[in-house]
Order: structure tokens, then C-alpha cells, then sequence
């Protein structure tokens, strides 16, 4: 009945790999198969001793081969601190792949990636999907500091060009990494920019790419409760083709959205 | 022994279970038929259609609190002639009743609502939703007082042939009264509790969670304050009572009904688990069968006081 979407998967790990940052492991082989970048999966979290909400988080990676599918995520709340404290070996109720991932480039072409903190999230599996179509990139990564510029390792191991922005200097080009993009931008001239991070970097993003007309594809977060569409939880600001505003469902009609469509 | 009968009547209606979705956490049904198949259900409740398109509050629109969930959506909704168009031929294909919860800014948008819903094909009952506590014109205005309720009620009875369900808010200093106000005015049914109101504050910015400042509490938390309400309305009016508020489980049902809800409707746990519904069903079932109880209804006020 549910299409593939309902799933029991296996943690095989769940490691700290930065301040408060966790990469997790799935065993979820359809999702594993399904998934494309930009989607998210539905966590159901807090079983037992208080009721909670799922959490939407982005698929991280896959491995079809093993099965396994990674999610990074920063924990902020009570969700997010349950599952910092799975175990590997329990079984973890999904949803998903869920929501709208980005639009792969046919092939070719150069593509500038933006993260901010833990939006390199969504941003690992769409950079190894897209050095798969032989598109050029460069990886931004930004953080406030240098141990919060999480899966750099990871990132240079794929054999990118990757540049590093903190805001304290303490790694890298000293400031936001939206700075790092615009003195990129003219001398990169990218057929495209996916971006992921805080709204304030991503509004920033939006409004360079505008200048330079510059097409961008950014995947946003908002507090979410049913993650299918239902509940109308999880609104954006879009443009609406009239020109007026109105408001998209971020599960359904995003996570990942048109740059120049989000009223910021 | 042979199988324990679930089905229940509600406002004229046959329903083969008494569980529904609550309105607003279903959208219109599409979202859920692929975890389950709809002709599972009592009935069909979908989100709240007002005349013209809403395009909802601002967000953020939703904050959990301890074991709830806080929403101020603001009935976004694509308007009552999208919903007839579009809406309406899927919900068609299901055997439950559809139940159209409708909300006016003004008492002629009710009425208008109803009317047009009375000649849509499929439409098997309205609930008239004066409870919403998230817009700032309608809604909840209707149902925090008895005459304003009943002015709704009595204008919609006149102009559909509709079964019509009042749902109520516990936002109010005695419910009792406007239950009785609207079973007055010729609703059908009464169904309780919407939300109840409240906040919650991000104390690093020292701001409200909400951009609506304050929205309306569901899931578990609500769910004493709901049985209790519940229980009041049952012995105060006459007409069939749907009783909503932290139903999670099977267990949670038969509280609301042995408090005196003919049927129950279910929300914020279907986000949690989309097939929750489903499962409570299945647990009135084997609840009937283990106690030897042939007939639901014989559940509905039995609580013993």
C-alpha cells in the first residue's frame, strides 16, 4: 500500500564526527536505490517516553551496493537528541525518500555547491551524483568555525575543488561564506549553484545569483509535522506564477526550490 | 461468536467504524491513500474549504511542545471551487461518507458553502467549523458564543439538506452552552475539541515560536482536556458527539467513548503514524471481542461514575 515509502531500518552507526554533529547509518536498501539528492527521510523519533514529531533530514549519501543511507544532522532539540543517542543494532522507523531533491544537469557544465554549517547535508550525495555526469564543481564550504566545517575530509576525498570559509577565521577564507561566492562568481561563471545552510546565507546566495543571473537551486528546512503535504505545517514564501505571493508546502513542493522563486 | 459490530450512526449517517480523521490533518485525503486504503475508514473528513482560496499564516506555523503540537496554518486551503473541481472526483471514488468541514469569514460565506456543497456529488455531511483559533476573521468567533453559534447553525440549517456536525472550541468558559446552543439552532452532531489556544517562546530570541504569536495545541497533551469536554457535551445534549483531542491509540478511543463520543476523530498521531488510524480500528476490534461486547454503541456514555 505505501508505495515504498514506509520503512524499518537498521542503525549500523551513529557517530559524533563534529561539535554536536552526527552521521548516522541506515540499512534501507529501496530507499539506498530511490533516493536522490535533495530528498529527505521522515524519522519517527522519542519512542516511548514522550511523544514526539518525526524529523525530516536529508539524505546525506547512499550506498546502493550496501544498502546503506546516511543522514548528518546537528543536534538542536529533542528530536535531534534522540537520535544522538540510537545505538547501532536498534531499528528506526522512516519515511521517505520524501519531497522534491534537485534537478540533475543532463551532463557537463559547471556547477558551484554552497554550504553552510551542517547544509553540507544535502549537498555530499548531489556532489557525488553530479561528478558521476561529468559536471564540473566547487564545493563552498562555510562554518562559523573550523571544527563545524563538517565531512571536509569526506569532500577532499572525492577529488573537488573545495574552498573554505569560517567566521572567525580560524580555517580558510575569514568570513561567510557568501563572500567567498561572490568574489568566485565572475571569474567561476557557473552554469548553476546549489546551496544549503541557514536562510540569512541562503537570502544572501539568492540575491547574488540575481545579479549575475545565474540560475540556483536551494534546499530548505522548516519545521515540519506530516512531511507528505496534508498538514500545510512547513510553509515558504513562494512566488506565485501570477507574480503575487503565496506559500508552498516545503515537504511536497520542496525541500528544494528555485532560488528566484523563494520570497526571502 | 460472530463478529462484533463497529459501525455507528452520526447524524443520519451510517458509518461502518467510528473512526475519521480530524479535520485539517488529513488534507483531502490524497496525501494518506498511499499508506492505506481509504474505504478502511468511518468517514472522510478533509481540511477546512472556505469560499475564496486562503493562503494560510505565515511560518513558522508549527512548534512542538511537550507532547504536543502547536499550529497556527490559518486554513490555507485552494477555495471551495478548486476543492469541488479537483478535490471532489477522488474522494468520490472512496465508499465513507465525505464530510466537508467549511469556515466563513462572515455568517453568508457559511451559508453560501452550504449551499453550494449541498449540490456537489459525494458530499455526505458539513461540518461547520466555528472553532478555528487561527484567522483573524470567522472561525472561532462563531463558537465562543451561544447565539453567534446558533445564528451559523440556524442560517446553514435552512439552506442545506445536509447533515450538518458544529465543531466546537474548548476555548470557551463553558461548552456545555454552546453545544446546547447549536443542537438548538438543528446541527446534527457535535464535534470537540478543536485546539486550544497557546504559545510557546524561543527565550534566546526572546520571540514567540510562532509568526503568528499563538496557535492551536493538539496531539497528546490535550487529551484529558478533551475527554473531560467530551464528557460534559455527551450528558448536555441529545445529538451524536465526535470526540477529538491526543487520540493516539485504541485506548484513547474508547476513553472518548465511553465518555460519551459516539465516534472519534483522529489527528496529530496520524503524523507521527500515518497509519494510525487504521491500527485503532483494528484495536476496537479485538478490544469488542476480548470483553465479548457485540455492539460499539453499547460502549458509547458507559463509563461507570
Amino acid at each position: 500500500m505505501s508505495a515504498g515509502v514506509e520503512h524499518i531500518g537498521l542503525i549500523c552507526s551513529n557517530v559524533e564526527i563534529g561539535p554536536g554533529a552526527y552521521l548516522m547509518e541506515i540499512s534501507l536498501p529501496e530507499v539506498a536505490l530511490r533516493a536522490r539528492p535533495g530528498q529527505f527521510l521522515h524519522l519517527r523519533c522519542g519512542e516511548g517516553m514522550e511523544w514526539l514529531l518525526r524529523r525530516p533530514l536529508s539524505v546525506h549519501d547512499v550506498d546502493k551496493k550496501s544498502g546503506r543511507v546516511s543522514l548528518l544532522y546537528q543536534v538542536v532539540g529533542k528530536g535531534t537528541s534522540w537520535l544522538a543517542g540510537q545505538k547501532p543494532g536498534i531499528n528506526i522507523d522512516v519515511l521517505g525518500p520524501l519531497g522534491r531533491g534537485f534537478s540533475l544537469p543532463p551532463c557537463g557544465g559547471k556547477a558551484l555547491l554552497v554550504a553552510g554549517g551542517v547544509g553540507i547535508a544535502p549537498l555530499f550525495f548531489l556532489a557525488r551524483e553530479l561528478l558521476g555526469r561529468g559536471v564540473i564543481l566547487k564545493f563552498f564550504l562555510g562554518a562559523r568555525t573550523r571544527n563545524l566545517l563538517l565531512r571536509l575530509e569526506a569532500l577532499q576525498r572525492l577529488g573537488i575543488e573545495i574552498e573554505v570559509a569560517t567566521d572567525d577565521g580560524s580555517a580558510g577564507f575569514s568570513g561567510p561564506v557568501t563572500a567567498l561566492l561572490e568574489k568566485s562568481i565572475p571569474k567561476e561563471k557557473p552554469d548553476i549553484v546549489f546551496a544549503c545552510g541557514p536562510r540569512p546565507m541562503l537570502a544572501a546566495c539568492a540575491g547574488l545569483l540575481a545579479g549575475h543571473h545565474i540560475p540556483g537551486e536551494f534546499s530548505l528546512e522548516e519545521r515540519m509535522a506530516c512531511g507528505l503535504g496534508a498538514c500545510r505545517g512547513c510553509a515558504v514564501p513562494v512566488r506565485s506564477p501570477e507574480g503575487g505571493a503565496t506559500y508552498e508546502n516545503v515537504c511536497t513542493c520542496g525541500p528544494v526550490f528555485a532560488a528566484q522563486e523563494i520570497i526571502w | 461468536m460472530p463478529l462484533p459490530n463497529l459501525s455507528v450512526n452520526i447524524a443520519g449517517l451510517r458509518l461502518q467504524n467510528p473512526v475519521m480523521p480530524a479535520s485539517g490533518t488529513f488534507g483531502f485525503g490524497e496525501e494518506y491513500s498511499r499508506f492505506f486504503d481509504l474505504n478502511l475508514l468511518g468517514a472522510i473528513v478533509v481540511k477546512a474549504v472556505t469560499l475564496k482560496p486562503a493562503p494560510g499564516n505565515p511560518p513558522p506555523r508549527l512548534a512542538e511542545t511537550a507532547s504536543g503540537l502547536l499550529n497556527s496554518i490559518g486554513l490555507q486551503n485552494p477555495g471551495l471551487e478548486v476543492f469541488i473541481r479537483e478535490k471532489m472526483p477522488f474522494l468520490r471514488r472512496f465508499k465513507p461518507p465525505v464530510i466537508v468541514n467549511i469556515a466563513g469569514k462572515t455568517l453568508e460565506e457559511y451559508v453560501e458553502l452550504a449551499e453550494r456543497l449541498s449540490e456537489v456529488e459525494g458530499v455526505a455531511a458539513l461540518e461547520v467549523n466555528i472553532s478555528c483559533p487561527n484567522v483573524k476573521e470567522g472561525g472561532v468567533a462563531f463558537g465562543v458564543d451561544p447565539k453567534m453559534a446558533a445564528g451559523v447553525i440556524t442560517a446553514v440549517r435552512r439552506r442545506t439538506p445536509l447533515p450538518i456536525i458544529a465543531k466546537l472550541t474548548p476555548n470557551v468558559t463553558d461548552i456545555t452552552e454552546i453545544a446546547r446552543a447549536a443542537e438548538d439552532a438543528g446541527c446534527d452532531a457535535v464535534s470537540l475539541i478543536n485546539t486550544l489556544q497557546g504559545m510557546a517562546i524561543d527565550v534566546e530570541r526572546r520571540r514567540p515560536l510562532l509568526a503568528n504569536v499563538v496557535g492551536g495545541l493538539s496531539g497528546p497533551a490535550i487529551k484529558p482536556v478533551a475527554l473531560y469536554a467530551v464528557w460534559r457535551v455527551a450528558r448536555a445534549v441529545k445529538i451524536p458527539v465526535i470526540g477529538m483531542g491526543g487520540i493516539r491509540t485504541a485506548t484513547d478511543a474508547l476513553e472518548f467513548m465511553l465518555a460519551g463520543a459516539r465516534a472519534v476523530a483522529v489527528g496529530t498521531a496520524t503524523f507521527t503514524r500515518p497509519t494510525a488510524m487504521v491500527e485503532i480500528i483494528e484495536g476496537l476490534r479485538e478490544y469488542l471481542h476480548r470483553n465479548n461486547i457485540n455492539d460499539i454503541n453499547e460502549l458509547v456514555g458507559a463509563i461507570k461514575v
